[in-house]
């Protein structure tokens, strides 16, 4: 008893109160997508937003389960629940269901669990506490490795289920990584590579070289001729360059016809009205239907006529954008924008090193999904179908975000009886 | 020191997130205020406009009797944008065609356009339509569009109610109203009275879901047009006396025309040979049309409207009112006749009769060298110095009449010729070279003359008034109201005063009662008429002209039987079975209509030259 009032006061309503209002507008927007003449009734639990509404309810419950166990349990039990992870991603390539060309689900019932969802927590939880041992230093290429070989165990797991866009959401560790002490070359030379890979995609080759010569020599000549300056410029040239020329080979080679179509969609190289490019297509008229005011909760017409395709799943935001118009969309962004720099500042409140990188791997992969999913309903990134956190339709999703949400406001609220 | 690095990492990843999410918006408000083009593309995405099409006015005829109704049609349309994953085979089996032509109409309507319906198949029969409608869910992107198409209840007046067909490209283009796939009047009453039969158009703003599924009005129909109906037309046409005219000139050519002469209303305008307008209508249309239209015997050619015949003896009304105008001829003015015209050495020739003749006696008689005579009177009177001038004052008069112009007939055309001009005698005779005795055939109706039975109808309609017409119209009223142009209400006098109209109506009367059209004279109806034997290639056309009663007069008629011969032996007994028919509804005389109905004057089939 006294165990619990002592949470409640300790809990960060802020984060719960967010997390309250984001499912309550991503259930309403389920209901929106699944909303017309026939399909009206608030609650019908045959329909996506009646299902939904059953996931709700389960991950409260779990949430409060969450909440009432012992903050140490997480910690203690962080490399047990990502193997035991690691083992369903194994028997869901063995077992599972395909579903849209991804070996990913269990089918129990009616109901679908999809492990990949749980492995972004488990594997926070893992890097957490695998990085939290003061022993250990990330300047080490020892550690590195061993960082990297977490990460790369479940994205390993994940590609052979060919589930692409869940392993990118992994990418997204780098920040906690970053934050560790990984120097931020590293976040310069990814940050580099993207903006390579498309201008090499978009730009002559060879001209593009000519260009980063010519920007090295002109560094060349403005710093100081010290070998070792003389020497990383070159080294960094040589390294641009390669990266130039194989993405030709990576393009062609390493990403499937899929991937390259919804790529050169983006670039605007290839016009696909039909299949993917049509769905972004779409996906942005219903957005810009919405204008500035939105057409009305239930109102919006491209979502009720179905002109946005997976208008619950992976292109709900266009509801959002419809209904709510500008003023929803500033709303939902700012208040994942405030959840995100809440956990952050959370994060960096903790006395435990493994309640702050676990923090920060929340805040990591939440921003890694909203970035990719709305960022693919306006045209800014490739067609990845991975979840808009608390928006997205299913179960699996759901529960994961709140429990790796939740788990984290119980590790804060635990923080006054951690020693640092 | 490593504190401060953490907490600079902190706000650089807190500063990567943000820039994110302020990119984003960035996006958003562009897409979302800036940029309207998403905002209109959603709208064309799920708004169709779907056409209201007006029903066209209906036609009736002058007692009320419906002659032309609508009768609906489904055209199907096609989105090709909208099409997904369709049974083609399935789909051509219901429609009827095949594979081949499948993919060209589709690639015809994508030529049109991908996003705007256009018609794949027009006019689907209603066996096609019903199976169809139940299986058209299965095929995204195809709807079916109700139209009318027109439906003629009698086989009759073909010319005069003409008919519909689609609007051409060149009409597109100049109208502001038409478009494609638009029917419009291309013939008769149907294209004069277009603006008023074909109502107004109207919209409806229909939303439609991905597949193209009609889901209801936009906005509670906020933004629907409703369409305007056409109005109903009355013809002045009298649907009895029209079919009567048909029967009496089958299988034979030539054209008949009645007019009432106290409101300048055409009561029939029959032109044979004729079709059944119902031909020309829909899908089967075009193939009729060609048949048609090279059909040796011109069945689409109006010959009681557009034909310039030559008016034979009839004329000599025309010439015995002239000529007394002109105070060259007195009632008891006699011309002698040697079975000819003596100063021509017998030329032009005439029939036996006594002589000489007085003016009525001579019209009733027809003769020939007696309007010689007149002709050569009122050319060579003292005041003209010249041929020039003596054949203008003579035209002056003519066109008086009607003749050598257009009437101003509510129907899109009619015939405007038929008067010779002096330029026109210049060029064949040489300037100053020719005189009254060059052209002495005018006189009798020949030469170069001509006239359209509705002309010579007119000219009965001025005597029958007594000096002035109303120009002839076939419509009576247009919807509820009366019609009332002024043009078709306004009286038109000829150059001849009323006075001297008597003299030539007793001589017309006398002609039926005792001279050239005696043996058609119709009990208790007193007939003013006049035969004529109208010379051409071949043989003469039979000729008459006439209107009854005498007395505060129905109707004015004019019948010509192409190569018919003499006047009295076709067209004068259908002209007063004509008026018996219009005037008491039955016929007294049996035997002379069975006689019209069964007799055949076609030419001979041409051999065929291989």
């Amino acid at each position: 008893m006294r165990e619990n009032k002592s949470i409640l006061q300790h809990i960060d309503w802020v984060m719960v109160t967010l997390y309250f209002v984001l499912i309550t507008m991503g259930w309403m927007c389920i209901y929106a997508s699944v909303y017309n003449e026939e399909h009206n009734k608030l609650i019908d639990f045959n329909l996506n937003h009646g299902k939904q509404l059953i996931w709700i309810g389960a991950g409260l419950l779990i949430a409060l389960l969450l909440l009432i166990m012992d903050g140490k349990f997480y910690s203690a039990f962080a490399y047990i629940i990502y193997g035991v992870t690691l083992v369903l991603l194994i028997i869901v390539l063995l077992v599972g269901r395909r579903v849209k060309g991804s070996q990913s689900w269990f089918e129990i019932g009616s109901f679908k669990l999809q492990p990949a969802e749980f492995a972004k927590f488990s594997t926070t939880l893992a890097l957490a506490k695998f990085l939290s041992n003061p022993n250990i230093k990330l300047k080490q290429n020892k550690t590195k490795l061993y960082a990297i070989a977490l990460l790369l165990l479940p994205i390993a797991l994940i590609l052979l289920q060919n589930d692409t866009g869940s392993a990118l959401v992994y990418f997204s560790f780098i920040f906690v990584l970053y934050r560790e002490g990984l120097s931020g070359n590293y976040l310069l030379l990814g940050f580099a590579a993207i903006v390579i890979f498309i201008l090499a995609l978009l730009v002559d080759k060879i001209t593009l070289i000519i260009i980063f010569g010519s920007i090295v020599l002109a560094f060349i000549v403005l710093v100081r001729k010290t070998k070792r300056n003389i020497f990383s410029l070159v080294g960094i040239f040589l390294i641009c360059s390669g990266m130039v020329l194989s993405v030709d080979y990576v393009f062609n080679h390493v990403l499937q016809e899929h991937q390259r179509t919804r790529i050169n969609v983006l670039l605007g190289k290839e016009q696909d009205l039909k299949d993917k490019g049509w769905n972004v297509h779409q996906s942005m008229i219903a957005i810009g239907d919405g204008g500035f005011f939105g057409r009305g909760f239930l109102k919006g017409s491209q979502t009720t006529f179905d002109f946005v395709p997976k208008q619950s799943t992976d292109f709900i935001f266009c509801t959002v954008g419809e209904e709510f118009g500008f003023v929803g969309v500033f709303v939902v962004i700012s208040l994942f924008m405030i959840l995100l720099a809440r956990i952050i500042f959370i994060a960096e409140r903790q006395r435990s090193s493994f309640s702050r990188i676990y923090g920060y791997g929340v805040a990591s992969i939440l921003f890694f999904h909203i970035m990719v999913n709305i960022g693919m309903t306006i045209g800014l990134a490739p067609v990845i179908g991975i979840p808009l956190p608390f928006f997205t339709y299913g179960g699996s999703s759901l529960l994961a975000f709140t429990m790796m949400l939740f788990v984290f406001i119980r590790l804060d609220a635990h923080r006054l009886q951690v020693l640092s | 020191m490593i504190q401060s690095i953490s907490t600079n990492r902190k706000y650089i990843i807190i500063a990567i997130f943000l820039s994110v999410g302020l990119i984003f918006l960035a996006r958003l408000f562009y897409i979302q205020v800036i940029d309207d083009s998403y905002f209109k593309s959603a709208q064309h995405n799920f708004l169709r406009p779907v056409t209201q099409y007006p029903s066209r006015g209906l036609i009736y005829d002058r007692k009320g009797k419906l002659l032309v109704y609508n009768e609906p049609v489904y055209d199907l349309m096609v989105t090709p944008k909208l099409i997904k994953h369709i049974d083609t085979v399935e789909f051509c089996g219901l429609i009827g065609i095949d594979k081949e032509e499948f993919d060209k109409k589709l690639r015809l309507a994508k030529k049109y356009s991908k996003d705007i319906p256009s018609p794949f198949e027009k006019q689907l029969s209603k066996e096609t339509y019903g199976t169809l409608m139940e299986k058209l869910d299965n095929y995204p992107g195809f709807f079916v569009q109700p139209r009318t198409l027109r439906r003629y209840n009698d086989k009759t007046a073909a010319h005069l109610l003409g008919d519909i067909g689609e609007v051409d490209s060149a009409t597109i283009k100049t109208s502001k109203y038409y478009r494609d796939g638009d029917y419009i009047g291309k013939s008769g009453i149907e294209l004069t009275y277009e603006p008023e039969l074909r109502g107004k158009r109207g919209s409806k703003l229909m939303m439609v879901d991905v597949h193209g599924r009609l889901m209801g009005s936009f906005e509670k129909g906020k933004y629907d047009t409703l369409a305007v109906g056409g109005e109903n037309l009355a013809t002045s046409m009298d649907a009895d006396l029209q079919a009567y005219g048909e029967s009496l000139m089958q299988n034979k050519i030539g054209g008949i025309a009645a007019i009432e002469p106290s409101t300048g209303e055409i009561l029939a305008m029959v032109s044979t040979p004729s079709y059944d307008p119902n031909l020309l209508v829909g899908r089967i249309r075009a193939k009729n049309y060609a048949t048609l239209l090279f059909d040796p015997l011109k069945p689409l050619y109006n010959r009681a409207l557009l034909s310039a015949y030559p008016p034979g003896s009839t004329f000599k009304i025309m010439m015995a009112l002239i000529a007394q105008q002109e105070g060259v001829l007195l009632p008891e003015t006699r011309y002698p006749c040697a079975h000819g015209y003596p100063p021509g050495g017998g030329k032009p020739a005439c029939h036996v009769h006594p002589s000489p003749l007085d003016l009525v006696q001579a019209i009733a008689y027809s003769c020939n060298s007696y309007f010689s005579y007149v002709f050569k009177s009122v050319f060579d009177k003292k005041q003209f110095s010249n041929s020039e001038e003596s054949f203008e004052n003579w035209r002056k008069h003519v066109l008086s009449f009607g003749f050598g112009r257009k009437l101003g007939v509510d129907l899109p055309t009619e015939l405007s010729g038929g008067v010779p001009t002096i330029e026109h005698y210049d060029k064949v005779f040489g300037e100053n070279h020719w005189k009254s005795s060059t052209i002495l055939s005018l006189g009798i109706g020949q030469g170069e003359l001509g006239a359209s039975p509705l002309k010579m109808a007119n000219v009965m309609a001025i005597v029958a008034n007594r000096g002035y017409y109303y120009i002839p119209h076939v419509v009576k009223s247009i919807g509820d109201k009366k019609f009332q142009f002024e043009k078709y209400t306004t009286k038109n006098y000829t150059t001849v005063n009323q006075d001297y109209f008597y003299v030539v109506i007793e001589g017309m009367e006398d002609a039926v009662e005792s001279g050239t059209a005696a043996a058609s004279k119709v009990k208790d109806i007193t007939i003013c008429g006049k035969t004529g034997t109208a010379e051409n290639p071949g043989k003469s056309h039979s000729v008459f002209v006439g209107f009854a009663p005498k007395d505060n007069p129905k109707i004015a008629i004019a019948v010509l039987v192409e190569h018919g011969g003499w006047g009295a032996d076709w067209a004068t007994p259908i002209a007063t079975l004509m008026i018996e028919k219009y005037l008491t509804g039955t016929i007294a005389r049996p035997e002379i209509e069975k006689r019209m109905m069964d007799g055949v004057i076609l030419p001979a089939p041409k051999p065929i030259v291989n």
